[in-house]
């Protein structure tokens, strides 16, 4: 049997990346709320999800020529799911950016990061436990 | 890890915002600067913002949709313009720099405006101030993986 991280930590790991690409998105909105025409981004958790099952995101896949070639994994594809804000209150500039709503999200996408990093550092845990077995 | 992003990011906004609070110091600072010519009055400025995306798939030349299947990375101040908006001649004969015909140009300057821009920009400051904040907590958690 072997032991491989990438089994024995599961979603957990790809979900705190993507938590910490989304935080860079959002933070972007923010960065961009008074840049004219800026539209505003969001990342789509479930068509990431989807992307990363069906294998839709190797299309950033690095070619290997050689037996000793490191995988180019643990790209997230932010196309995948990148998608525009439907702005609730049009500015007249053409910004879709709500500062207020952005935030919201923005703290939210931190507690999430909190869960995702509580799991995997729970898995850790648990193979630490299972290493030292007392 | 992206994470390390979101204060370039949030630093960008931040130097945006105080670039946006200096030209409306340095307009209200000169709100009652007059001159005797047209040409020589003070203009109000403004800073202009524009989206920074990814350097490195602009090099490339990457994907037709380049800026579409990448989020930003920032904002920067593309540059300042200077305010079209017509300057008010005062007749005040008495003046010093009052010209032949005893006109005094004050600049275009309106000061109720650049009040509202001061807050709007200290509040967006703020907010970039918080989201880096927030990075930080984040980063530092992750820091203690596996403790």
């Amino acid at each position: 049997m072997s032991l491989s991280f990438d089994r024995a930590l599961g979603l957990h790991e790809k979900a705190l990346a993507f938590r910490a690409d989304r935080a860079a998105v959002l933070a972007n909105n923010i960065a961009n709320a008074d840049t004219p025409n800026y539209q505003a981004r969001d990342l789509d958790f479930a068509s990431v999800l989807e992307a990363q099952q069906s294998g839709a995101d190797q299309s950033f896949q690095a070619s290997r020529t050689h037996a000793r070639h490191l995988a180019a994994e643990g790209f997230i594809d932010q196309a995948a799911g990148l998608r525009y804000r439907l702005p609730t209150q049009p500015s007249i500039d053409g910004n879709t950016v709500e500062v207020q709503a952005e935030q919201a999200r923005y703290t939210e996408n931190a507690i999430d990061f909190q869960a995702s990093f509580t799991f995997l550092n729970s898995k850790f845990k648990g193979l630490m436990t299972a290493l030292r077995g007392d | 890890m992206s994470l390390n992003q979101i204060f370039d990011i949030a630093g960008s906004g931040m130097n945006a915002q105080s670039l946006r609070l200096n030209t409306v110091a340095s307009n209200i600072a000169n709100a009652e600067t007059v001159s005797s010519s047209i040409d020589q009055t003070y203009r109000a400025r403004q800073a202009v913002f524009a989206t920074v995306f990814n350097e490195q798939q602009q090099g490339l030349g990457g994907s037709l949709f380049a800026p579409n299947d990448r989020a930003g990375q920032g904002v920067e101040v593309l540059g300042v313009v200077e305010s079209d908006a017509e300057l008010q001649a005062r007749y005040e004969p008495d003046h010093p720099m009052a010209n032949e015909e005893g006109y005094v140009y004050y600049p275009n300057v309106n000061v109720v405006e650049e009040m509202a821009n001061m807050m709007a920009a200290s509040r967006a400051y703020q907010t970039n101030v918080e989201i880096m904040n927030t990075a930080k907590t984040m980063l530092q958690r992750v820091l203690t993986l596996g403790q």
